[in-house]
């Protein structure tokens, strides 16, 4: 069918009373715990798994979306405002926005950064809906060979290419690549790794190690290291009218569509993330800038740009998730695992199996896109007064509702324990800078790979050259060696010393 | 706000997070050994992967304990540890995890609530026990008659259930 049909039909599906309320509860919370410090989509999205059996799955999915691309709205609003990030694809906002703001000019970076947001939304969902149905044909020739090298390739962009380091990196990948194998192997019945508990037979429950890392042990971090965070509470109020001026529209609208050209791809890829493209966005900014000297001093392209990155970025994001089952950041894994607990099996075929629920989101996304911009420009002052929330209350807050997530879903005093070992594992690796995103994605991703690679092999009767032999897949697997071992082969044919 | 690497003495924090990974890859290797072998499933069993994420644990903690030996990676200067506010902290979670079983989730939770509000430096416990309190009630409420959780009995728990 016709994809704006479909579109049509999608929008049939969002516009009931019901799901337009869950899509505006959606960017509501999306945008209120991007404001505040501490708190993720990832988390939120995992404190709020147990939905999923009360409510049906595409005004989940709308809901989990919206809470998504909500909180890199609100993210920008602490960027600007705080100078610090709320959310971690908000880090580029702050350089410049809060310079803005400090200038008395924050009205005018918030309403670039979520004008931006909503003209880079916009044309991200766009790309989403023109870009689905193409990926799932192209997808739909993958065997399980194919799909295993894939997976093997997203492994290590998001884990070794992205962050600081591959070594640290992977490490994090293999954690979670662990805690995904803990419980009974659904293809012979054998359990796996649960060290006599029974409780493990089920397997570790992805919300526990999110929550953990993500709320416990950021609190502890924060916790451990209070005094050093100098100007930490310090909110800029916002003296000037939300009104951009002529000159702030002539300087922001070509960086909004800049933004969103970069980000948009950039997280469709099965690299994923939202960090690299804000980042490029904003050096991309600062070379065309009629004004580069502002730079460092509260530019706007340097606020309009990232932003309209970020958001983009987000929705590509959902093309290899919707298209392919395939997550590449922590929040998307984590929506992947809400479908697994509807028993809706995430791939290639869910576009013709569920099809009104990815057409309905997709249209939820364009609604959810308006009411953002709705929410954060005309009520800023409400934003203001959540960031106001004292220190120690907010962090006592995440620790209540962490328990409430992990404890209410189970009552077991085993997965509490769980949760405070998880915190302290994500202590450490603050303190050691080990990215934490690749846990999250290995343990989703991981039992699924698996299953992929048994498949392959099983129709090769165990010839693992399989892998080889396909070309799409030999393919994939020489692109994930050579992102891997390129910068290391790089380092060691120049001849320089090992510089990290 | 990095350190640089440029010292060669050992780090020894870094090197413990090698040796942390090493034993961990130990671990999941020792336990894949407990794993039941079917011969049906010979070729694809259910211990190959474990294998390879035990060898991949290996290799990357003996590459990590090198680093550690070399004088460790670049990671953000963290500053001194505030003890004080660790030791609450963990004093609140683990009278969360005491009381949680036994006197309920509310009860537990306010007793978190505190403690956590006093390792951020909070010094108004009463207006801490009481917003703590107020949260847990209504996250009891929300949580748990709306959404269908199962958060389970308690003293303040069960004065609800009587009022409803």
């Amino acid at each position: 069918m016709d994809t704006l049909a479909q579109l049509a039909s999608g929008f049939a599906v969002a516009l009931t009373p019901v799901n337009l309320m869950w899509c505006l509860v959606g960017v509501t919370v999306g945008t209120a715990i991007g404001v505040l410090p501490g708190v993720g989509p990832a988390l939120t999205i995992a404190l709020l798994l147990p939905l999923t059996y009360k409510v049906d799955a595409t005004s989940a999915f709308i809901l989990f979306a919206g809470i998504y691309y909500g909180a890199m709205y609100g993210g920008s609003t602490t960027s600007i405002l705080m100078n610090t990030p709320g959310e971690t694809a908000t880090i580029v906002t702050s350089l410049e926005g809060n310079k803005m703001a400090r200038r008395g000019r924050a009205g005018a970076a918030l309403a670039t950064a979520a004008i931006g947001s909503f003209v880079a939304g916009t044309i991200g969902t766009i790309g989403v809906t023109f870009l689905a149905e193409p990926v799932v044909n192209f997808a739909l020739r993958f065997g399980p060979a194919e799909f295993f090298s894939l997976m093997v390739l997203a492994f290590v962009t998001v884990s070794a290419v992205l962050g600081n380091s591959a070594v640290r990196g992977l490490t994090s990948l293999a954690v979670g690549i662990f805690l995904g194998l803990i419980g009974i192997d659904l293809q012979t019945g054998q359990p796996r790794f649960t060290f006599g508990l029974t409780e493990l037979l089920d397997g570790i429950n992805v919300v526990v190690v999110a929550v953990g890392l993500f709320a416990v042990g950021e609190t502890l971090y924060l916790a451990c290291f209070r005094q050093q965070r100098p100007g930490s509470g310090d909110v800029m109020a916002v003296a000037d009218s939300l009104w951009m001026t002529r000159e702030d529209w002539a300087r922001s609208w070509k960086a909004w569509l800049r933004g969103a050209l970069i980000g948009f791809p950039i997280g469709a890829m099965p690299a994923g993330g939202a960090e690299v493209p804000t980042f490029l966005s904003y050096f991309i900014e600062k070379r065309l800038s009629v004004k580069p000297e502002e730079f460092g001093h509260g530019a706007i392209e340097g606020v309009a740009g990232p932003e309209a990155a970020n958001n983009a970025s987000t929705a590509g994001v959902l093309v290899p998730m919707l298209a392919l089952g395939l997550p590449t950041s922590a929040t998307a894994a984590i929506m992947l695992s809400a479908f697994q607990s509807y028993g809706i099996n995430p791939g290639p075929t869910l576009l013709t199996q569920q099809s009104s629920l990815v057409w309905g989101l997709i249209a939820s996304m364009y609604i959810g896109n308006v009411m953002l911009l709705v929410l954060n420009l005309p009520l800023v002052g409400l934003w203001v007064k959540m960031l106001k929330t004292p220190e120690p209350l907010l962090y006592a807050g995440i620790l209540v509702f962490a328990t409430i997530g992990t404890y209410g879903i189970s009552q077991s005093p085993v997965d509490l324990v769980l949760l405070y070992v998880m915190g302290l594992m994500g202590l450490c690796m603050r303190i050691f800078d080990f990215p934490s995103a690749p846990v999250i994605i290995g343990m989703i991703l991981g039992p699924l790979a698996e299953q992929e690679f048994r498949r392959a092999l099983q129709i090769s009767q165990g010839d693992l050259l399989i892998f080889l032999q396909k070309p799409l897949s030999l393919a994939l697997l020489l692109v994930a060696a050579a992102a891997v071992l390129g910068p290391a082969a790089w380092r060691v044919a120049r001849g320089g010393r090992e510089a990290r | 706000m990095t350190r640089s690497d440029t010292g060669k003495g050992p780090a020894w924090g870094d090197t413990g997070v090698g040796l942390a990974v090493l034993v961990l890859a130990g671990v999941v290797g020792s336990q894949t050994l407990l794993i039941p072998h079917n011969s049906l499933y010979a070729q694809v069993g259910p211990t190959l992967i474990p294998w390879l994420a035990a060898a991949l644990l290996a290799v990357l903690g003996a590459l990590l304990t090198w680093r550690g030996l070399r004088g460790g990676w670049e990671h953000e200067e963290h500053g001194v540890l505030d003890a004080w506010g660790l030791c609450w902290l963990l004093t609140g979670l683990v009278l969360n995890l005491a009381l949680i079983g036994t006197a309920g989730f509310i009860i537990a939770s306010t007793a978190l609530f505190v403690a956590t509000a006093t390792a951020f430096g909070s010094r108004s416990t009463l207006r801490d026990a009481g917003i703590g309190f107020a949260l847990a009630l209504i996250a009891y409420v929300g949580f748990d008659r709306l959404l269908g959780y199962k958060i389970g009995p308690g003293l303040i728990e069960g004065l609800i259930e009587r009022l409803l």
